[in-house]
């Protein structure tokens, strides 16, 4: 095996970056703070690539298995014996996949950065916030147990709620981070009393000893039962909860559209490429568990995933803030991920949902964050988000054209591009495990090509606008990140992804199921053909159709009114009839018999003050009375 | 003192003055008036030792020593009250208790 002490540097550098930009970035001139988070994250970006390539090619094999490698690990809080919480590195090979996905996007992200966000008041806060992102999201994935994760988990919330309330000196996006971080943090209650819960069964927070086939958390009989569910599946399903709210889940998705109001990099980083799989990484972080002991929680799941791709890619059709439409998109694309999780089996080719699922992460995080970059490079040119104000600009924007075009042709899933082998391996397991949730997947991946090519017709064909200044290609420091990034787009599917990453560390050979790729890849097209249809030049169509679908439609387009309910709930019913009223009983019960006691002392001690005279002659003349009192008493009647 | 008087007189006398020192402690204002008032009580308490010295224990001596005793302490506390008195008289251009109150309340 070899020797990973190394990685502990790709955990520390981004710290160490944060801090000092966070303490120095002022001083720093110019470019200068952006250079230096670059460099450090250049650095990161080669030992995650190094680590993964040893890891991956014989450092991690044992006898055909990839083991679970732990190079650095030191108790943080030693309660008792039994319970002490770690910290430490643990790689294997989903961690190694997701060090390579998060060093390359965020790399790509600094560097882009560079251009994007030149000039912008707060450049160096920007870099200070996104290495201290990137070291929180390093830390969770190489987290070794449920507690560390879910300290990092909280950073992790806590950096994407300054970054999207980066201009707060807009009220848009200071609302939009408190709604991103009170969702979240919502979400992660359920995370925490699951770990609390799960700890309680098996006494153990290591990802190690929870998810070995013969370790307490697996054997486990699942404790005892409440409300038809065992205490194991109660605590998977609270757990995965925490993860719901940071993938952007049905119906905890609310805060992501909102999230955009951030800067676009930011948008690719952590709302797109990075942060919102982090659900997706716990659960299959704790997969066997779910698997083995809590299958109703995976039955949930898969449904969740499901209906959460098919929601969003209906809302992504009728959006025309492009930053949002790509957000639901995402919303979708995670569902699959989930899905797949959720019709994943275990252990060789049953593990296909559990590998595909990875797969469609790493390429997700690829073409996702190519699209938000292109997106970006779009607005930076065109200063607007919305796809009204766009047209024509494949003159002005070649690189950026045809990269976002690799991107939309990735993502509706042709081939021989990344995303046509993951989500042909998804529809594969989908297929096998439950064909009413293989159908709604097929449904959602011809939505899918739909919007992303309504999306791209609009902006890059069509008339041209009347815009403010001819819009020019943005600089090479931006385009060369888009060029990377499709670059991965394109090739990741090469990878021997199943040879990689499985549900049990052991490789397998994956082929692809041409009955099932034909007919993705033709609705696929189908959707393609339609957005060409409809949005390759000026026509009524989409708008004939919106006013025949006017309910229907208006309902897309409201996003099926999911903020309106949650408004509803909190400040109709919540605030209404159990806030208002508590506070009342504190304001006025708690509080009033506080201030009444404190009165009634106050005044009772403003009578009773004029007794301590200071005059000791009066003293003297109540002592002497007193004595004579007792004196008489005692001669005469006692 | 003459054997001729019985003890109650001299007992009399000493509550007398007992009483007198009390209720000029406590009723007059001026300070070298309850200076003197005590000086009454210590007075009375004088009387009753030699008193009681004479009429119990007519040989021994131990009543006198008490007296003497008192006299003595009661002229260093006469010093040092009427030192006190002076001072205040100084800061305060009075002998009032009762206009001696600045750090009452």
């Amino acid at each position: 095996m070899a020797d990973f002490g190394y990685t502990i540097w790709i955990l520390i550098l981004p710290l160490v970056t944060f801090v000092i930009l966070g303490l120095f970035g002022m001083k720093l001139k110019g470019r200068m703070a952006g250079l230096t988070g670059t460099a450090s994250l250049a650095v990161i970006t080669a030992l995650s690539y190094t680590a993964a390539i040893s890891y991956f090619t014989g450092g991690g094999l044992v006898d055909g298995v990839y083991q679970k490698i732990i190079p650095f690990n030191s108790v943080w809080l030693n309660l008792t014996d039994q319970l002490h919480i770690d910290i430490g590195l643990l790689l294997d090979p989903i961690s190694v996949m997701m060090l390579v996905v998060i060093s390359t996007v965020s790399f790509m992200v600094h560097i882009y950065s560079l251009g994007y966000m030149k000039g912008e008041k707060g450049f160096e806060r920007y870099y200070a916030f996104l290495s201290l992102f990137t070291f929180a999201m390093l830390g969770l994935v190489l987290a070794t147990n449920l507690f560390q994760m879910y300290i990092f988990w909280e950073l992790v919330g806590v950096s994407s709620y300054l970054l999207i309330g980066f201009y707060y000196d807009r009220p848009s996006a200071v609302a939009a981070s408190k709604k991103a971080f009170i969702v979240t943090r919502f979400a992660d209650m359920g995370f925490l009393v699951g770990i609390l819960l799960l700890s309680f069964t098996t006494k153990t927070f290591d990802f190690v000893s929870l998810t070995s086939l013969d370790g307490p958390a697996i054997t486990s009989t699942g404790g005892a039962v409440f409300l038809g569910m065992s205490l194991m599946t109660w605590s998977m399903l609270l757990i995965f909860i925490g993860g719901a709210g940071k993938s952007a889940m049905f119906p905890l998705h609310i805060w992501l559209p909102d999230a955009m109001e951030g800067p676009t990099p930011v948008s690719a980083l952590i709302h797109a490429a990075t942060m919102v799989v982090a659900g997706v990484y716990l659960v299959a972080r704790l997969f066997p568990v779910y698997y083995f002991t809590a299958p109703e929680a995976l039955h949930i799941i898969a449904w969740v995933g499901a209906l959460s791709s098919l929601l969003a890619a209906i809302i992504a059709t009728t959006q025309t803030d492009i930053k949002r439409v790509l957000a639901y998109s995402t919303i979708s694309q995670i569902g699959y991920m989930i899905f797949a999780l959720g019709v994943s089996g275990y252990g060789d080719h049953e593990g296909l949902g559990f590998m595909a699922s990875n797969w469609h992460l790493f390429n997700h995080a690829m073409f996702k964050a190519l699209l938000f970059l292109g997106a970006g490079s779009v607005i930076h040119a065109v200063h607007s988000n919305y796809m009204t104000d766009m047209g024509g600009l494949r003159k002005y924007l070649p690189v950026t054209n045809i990269t976002f075009l690799i991107a939309c042709l990735t993502i509706a899933g042709l081939p021989p591009l990344s995303g046509f082998f993951s989500k042909d391996e998804i529809l594969t397991a989908a297929f096998h495990h439950d064909k009413i949730l293989f159908a709604i997947e097929y449904a959602v991946a011809g939505l899918t090509a739909f919007y992303m090519f309504r999306l791209y017709f609009s902006i890059f064909h069509g008339v041209d606008r009347h815009y403010h200044h001819t819009p020019h290609e943005s600089p090479a420091v931006m385009t060369i990140p888009l060029m990377v990034l499709a670059f991965g787009s394109v090739f990741a599917g090469f990878l021997p992804f199943s040879k990689l990453v499985t549900s049990d560390g052991v490789p397998f050979e994956s082929h692809i199921e041409w009955s099932i790729a034909i007919p993705s890849i033709l609705i696929g097209l189908a959707g393609i053909i339609v957005a060409w249809v409809m949005y390759k030049k000026e026509n009524p169509i989409p708008d004939r159709l919106a006013s025949t679908f006017r309910l229907s439609y208006k309902w897309a387009y409201n996003k099926f009114y999911f903020d309106e309910m949650y408004i509803f709930v909190t400040k109709k019913v919540i605030f209404k009839h159990i806030s208002h009223p508590v506070a009342w009983f504190d304001r006025h019960v708690v509080d009033g018999t506080m201030n009444g006691i404190a009165w009634v002392t106050q005044s009772v001690s403003s009578m009773i003050k004029g007794f301590q005279s200071g005059q000791l002659q009066k003293y003297g003349y109540v002592f002497v009375t007193g004595a004579v009192a007792l004196a008489l008493l005692f001669i005469y009647i006692l | 003192m003459n054997p001729g008087i019985p003890l109650e007189f001299y007992l009399i006398l000493a509550s007398a003055m007992f009483f007198i020192g009390v209720y000029g402690f406590l009723t007059r204002r001026n300070l070298i008036t309850i200076l003197m008032s005590v000086e009454l009580i210590l007075n009375s308490v004088n009387i009753n030792f030699l008193a009681f010295n004479r009429y119990l224990f007519p040989g021994k001596l131990d009543g006198h020593f008490f007296s003497l005793f008192v006299i003595a302490v009661a002229a260093a506390e006469a010093a040092v009250a009427i030192a006190i008195i002076i001072n205040i008289y100084r800061r305060f251009t009075t002998i009032n208790v009762e206009d001696v109150n600045s750090l009452k309340y």
